[in-house]
């Protein structure tokens, strides 16, 4: 038979090291953990290491690979969160905070079009009415000069608020374009900040990703629960600085028109009515901290941007000596009156705070508020037993799998089948070498998928083996017999694994969750195991024949 | 001689269309029987596809659904399951149960309030009792999900059927994807007939069952294109019967190691995946037999056109054709 060229034979060994090298350290699974938490940490700090992070650190040994496959939800235990985002939360306050500036438009108009009034709409949408007619048509062009042009691949050419007439009223709201770079805005932003408070935990590997237009998926292994992610995450953690009109206990008050009335956090029974409209909010801020106040009582400490510093130092030169209301998620923390016009944009909240309420407030403001509230579409809870349970399933289920198919391979096969069992365990080690490097998660139906792999796998060898003896049979001497064998199979081979793996692309593409870990170690399976069955074996088979050199053979 | 185990004889001479009355009747009846059986019993869709909650109880005390349901009773939550699960891989003092719990009127996504009433509900009469996971799927991710589902598999079999026509004739992709459906449909007919929860998982299991399904017959036709080129004047169906029985011993050999494997899925990989196996054992021995039995059928019945001009030219039978020169 005509020998595999060197430099072939050599890639082939090379690969085959490669797998066994970069599987190792899934055996020491939890050392080798320790050791990349370990390395993170340092780089993290800078290179400055304490002393148990070095020790963890020599856990294993830096010139080793270190990469491992990650462990899904299922096998590692935690929570997996599927959010939508109320996107409209976002037109709707958009759209209030362009009432100001409206009204203030058709003030500096009023000999043309009289009294201006907002009038009930639906969220999303502000009409305002003119008490003379005639002057609509001045009223549209001021209100349009408001529109500025939305900035999107999409959106060329469109203003970001439509602006239209309605009787005596005019329309205003966000155009199509502004509402889908609105939508991407919001996203992004849920995103970052969802990050940023999973991460002050310091949870390992969160997934957090956007899914379609308005949706977030949020999995946090080694979490208790997703009620507890929940609470982490916050529906709504809004912070804003409101105007306040009235203070009263009746819980029942009237708040008035674009008014609201909200509990206080710290006095029972008490109830502030604000101005719907926030003075500043809580995505105007830069940095909050922890802080003591001049009575030495827990406190935090805030910075706006400088947009924001201004609108709150005008808003308080104006309004000295009139309370304001500190506003978080729908209560009032506090309430001061200001004492003096506050430029520069500095402030600091003081209530009845412990130190642990007033870092986790600072935590929540530095974090930043959700744009928009968040409903949860699916929510699913994995305990940690249980995904050791199925670790150990797993494992049993493997090697049991594994010795059944090496003995039956040799049952059947003879010292052939040994050949192929050698492939057979390369192509797993190879499997788990390229699913660690990838950075791929393995989970339950993955597992199942490696072992689907072992049975699979021997298919092509099998081809492989039966071409041989059907060579063998009309015969043909050994060599040329494993040479036709390998040659003529190999179109079988090809045409059913390309059909394998486009199945698998296609679980992939479409799946979600546990079919995509199934379809990437199935995926994967399929193409290292058509590897090593053409190359591997015919490797191991050549250099045996060459050694050897067999005047019959038996397969 | 060394000692070799033999599934196969080494020469058979099976007739693999003398029955074929009686085989592709089963088939269709098979397939007929399981459109029904889903369309009068429905499956027994998981959380996946249909909303709702499932949690996964687990306590030191032994279940008694009885208690658990009358627990649970007072709670309003419409239709609850209670079953107890059983696996050989389970410790003495480990009780599991599955209660699962349809979603709720008028809620769109997850109900988180329900699962922490029910699980007061269960704490109070088995305090041991932990829940090791609880999954809620609001109404409106499942009916996408079904969705995506059902895309997956119809896409897979294009993506088959335009495959093996690519690289066959036609009547070898209309007998592969027929094949298919066969398998798919007989294994989602099983599920209905014995009501196993159908969820994502099995999904995942029916596109295996296609890639697994394909290969074997993709097997037996790319020989059978050999032998198509190798003897010009054989009939198709003694060609057909020569074809199977030349890999026959193939097809069992990898049935028989991918069987191996999943039974010992089966047995020792718990009883979170059980389903999952389940259906792609059955599809491996349900592909086999369609593969020897659905598949070349339909080419025969179909006919080929065996003037010269067949797919000798392209690429894939060149090597036969170079291969069939030198055997000469």
């Amino acid at each position: 038979m005509t020998a595999t060229p060197l430099w072939k034979r050599l890639l082939i060994l090379a690969i085959c090291l490669w797998g066994i090298a970069a599987s190792v350290p899934n055996l020491f699974y939890a050392r080798v953990e320790r050791h990349n938490d370990a390395e993170a940490a340092i780089a993290a700090a800078d290179g400055v290491a304490t002393p148990d992070q070095t020790a963890a650190k020599a856990l294993w040994p830096d010139w080793v690979p270190s990469a491992l496959m990650s462990l899904g939800l299922d096998l590692r235990g935690g929570a997996h969160l599927l959010a939508e985002v109320q996107v409209e939360d976002v037109y709707k306050a958009r759209i209030d905070a362009l009432w100001p500036e409206v009204r203030d438009k058709l003030r500096d108009l009023r000999d043309q079009v009289g009294n201006v009034r907002r009038q009930p709409s639906p969220d999303g949408v502000l009409r305002v009415s003119v008490s003379e007619p005639a002057g609509l048509p001045a009223a549209l062009a001021a209100v349009q000069s408001l529109a500025t042009p939305v900035v999107s691949l999409t959106g060329v050419g469109q203003n970001d608020i439509d602006v239209a007439v309605q009787g005596d009223a005019i329309v205003v709201q966000l155009s199509d374009a502004e509402k889908t770079a609105t939508d991407g805005r919001t996203l992004q932003q849920s995103l970052e900040i969802i990050r940023r408070r999973v991460d002050e935990v310091g949870t390992r590997e969160p997934t957090i990703q956007r899914q379609g237009t308005n949706r977030v998926l949020i999995q946090v292994p080694g979490i208790g629960s997703a009620a507890e992610l929940k609470a982490l995450i916050g529906t709504t953690a809004k912070l804003t600085f409101n105007a306040v009109v009235g203070r009263t206990t009746d819980a029942g008050a009237e708040a008035g028109a674009r008014n609201l009335l909200l509990p206080s956090m710290d006095e029972p029974g008490v109830y502030y009515i604000v101005e719907e409209t926030p003075v500043v909010s809580g995505d105007e801020l830069t940095n909050a901290q922890p802080a003591f106040d001049q009575n030495n009582r827990p406190a935090v400490e805030f910075q706006f941007d400088s947009a924001g510093a201004r609108k709150f130092g005008d808003y308080t030169a104006e309004s000295i000596g009139k309370p304001f209301a500190i506003v978080l998620d729908d209560e009032v923390i506090s309430a001061p009156t200001i004492q003096s016009h506050i430029p520069g944009g500095r402030g600091i909240i003081t209530g009845s705070f412990t130190v642990e309420e007033s870092t986790n407030l600072a935590v929540l403001l530095r974090a930043g508020a959700l744009p928009a509230e968040m409903t949860f579409l699916e929510e699913r809870t994995i305990g940690p037993e249980l995904g050791q349970d199925s670790i150990d399933a797993g494992k049993t289920a493997a090697i049991v799998g594994m010795v059944a198919v090496v003995l039956y391979m040799i049952a059947c096969y003879g010292w052939f089948g040994v050949m192929a069992n050698i492939a057979l365990t390369v192509n797993i080690l190879i499997l788990i070498a390229v699913l660690s490097t990838i950075g791929a998660t393995l989970t339950l139906p993955g597992i199942a998928g490696i072992v689907l792999t072992m049975g699979m796998a021997v298919d092509a060898n099998v081809l492989i083996y039966e071409r041989i003896r059907e060579e063998l049979r009309d015969g043909r001497p050994p060599d040329r017999a494993i040479e036709l064998g390998f040659e003529r199979a190999l179109s079988a081979i090809t045409d059913s694994n390309v059909t394998a793996i486009l199945t698998a692309v296609i679980m992939f593409a479409i799946g979600s969750g546990p079919v995509r870990g199934f379809a990437v170690t199935l995926g994967i399976g399929i193409v290292t195991s058509l590897f090593t069955a053409v190359y591997v074996t015919r490797f191991i088979i050549e250099t045996w024949m060459a050694w050897r050199r067999p005047k019959s053979i038996q397969v | 001689m060394a000692w070799r185990l033999r599934l196969v004889p080494e020469k058979t001479n099976i007739d693999f269309f003398r029955l074929q009355v009686v085989t592709f009747g089963i088939s269709v009846l098979a397939v007929v029987l399981s459109l029904l059986s889903v369309a009068v019993l429905g499956l027994n869709f998981g959380v996946d596809f249909q909303g709702g909650t499932t949690i996964r109880t687990e306590s030191t005390q032994s279940v008694d659904v009885g208690v658990y349901r009358e627990a649970m009773g007072t709670l309003d939550l419409g239709d609850v399951s209670i079953t107890q699960v059983f696996d050989p891989a389970f410790r003495d003092d480990q009780h599991v149960a599955m209660i699962r719990i349809e979603a709720q009127e008028g809620a769109e996504a997850a109900t988180p309030e329900v699962i922490a009433r029910v699980e007061a509900a269960l704490k109070a009469v088995d305090p041991a009792i932990t829940f090791p996971s609880v999954e809620s799927v609001g109404p409106k991710v499942s009916s996408e999900l079904i969705w995506s589902a059902l895309l997956a598999i119809v896409a897979g079999s294009a993506g088959i059927w335009i495959y093996v026509w690519a690289r066959f004739e036609w009547q070898f992709a209309v007998g592969t994807v027929a094949a298919l459906i066969h398998d798919v449909v007989v294994t989602v007919g099983v599920f209905s007939l014995f009501q196993l929860k159908f969820d994502l998982t099995i999904v995942a299991a029916l596109l295996t069952i296609l890639g697994y399904s394909v290969n074997d017959t993709v097997v037996i036709f790319d020989r059978l294109r050999e032998n198509l080129a190798k003897y010009k004047t054989m009939p198709l169906r003694e060609m057909m019967n020569l074809t199977a029985n030349e890999t026959l011993s193939r097809t069992i050999m990898t049935a028989s190691t991918t069987l191996i494997s999943l039974t010992a899925l089966l047995i020792f990989g718990g009883d979170v995946i059980r389903g999952f196996v389940f259906a792609m054992l059955f599809g491996v021995v349900i592909g086999t037999y369609s593969t020897l039995y659905v598949a070349k059928n339909i080419v025969l019945f179909l006919g080929l056109d065996r003037s010269d001009k067949t797919k000798g030219d392209k690429g894939g039978t060149k090597s036969t054709h170079e291969f069939a020169n030198i055997d000469a």
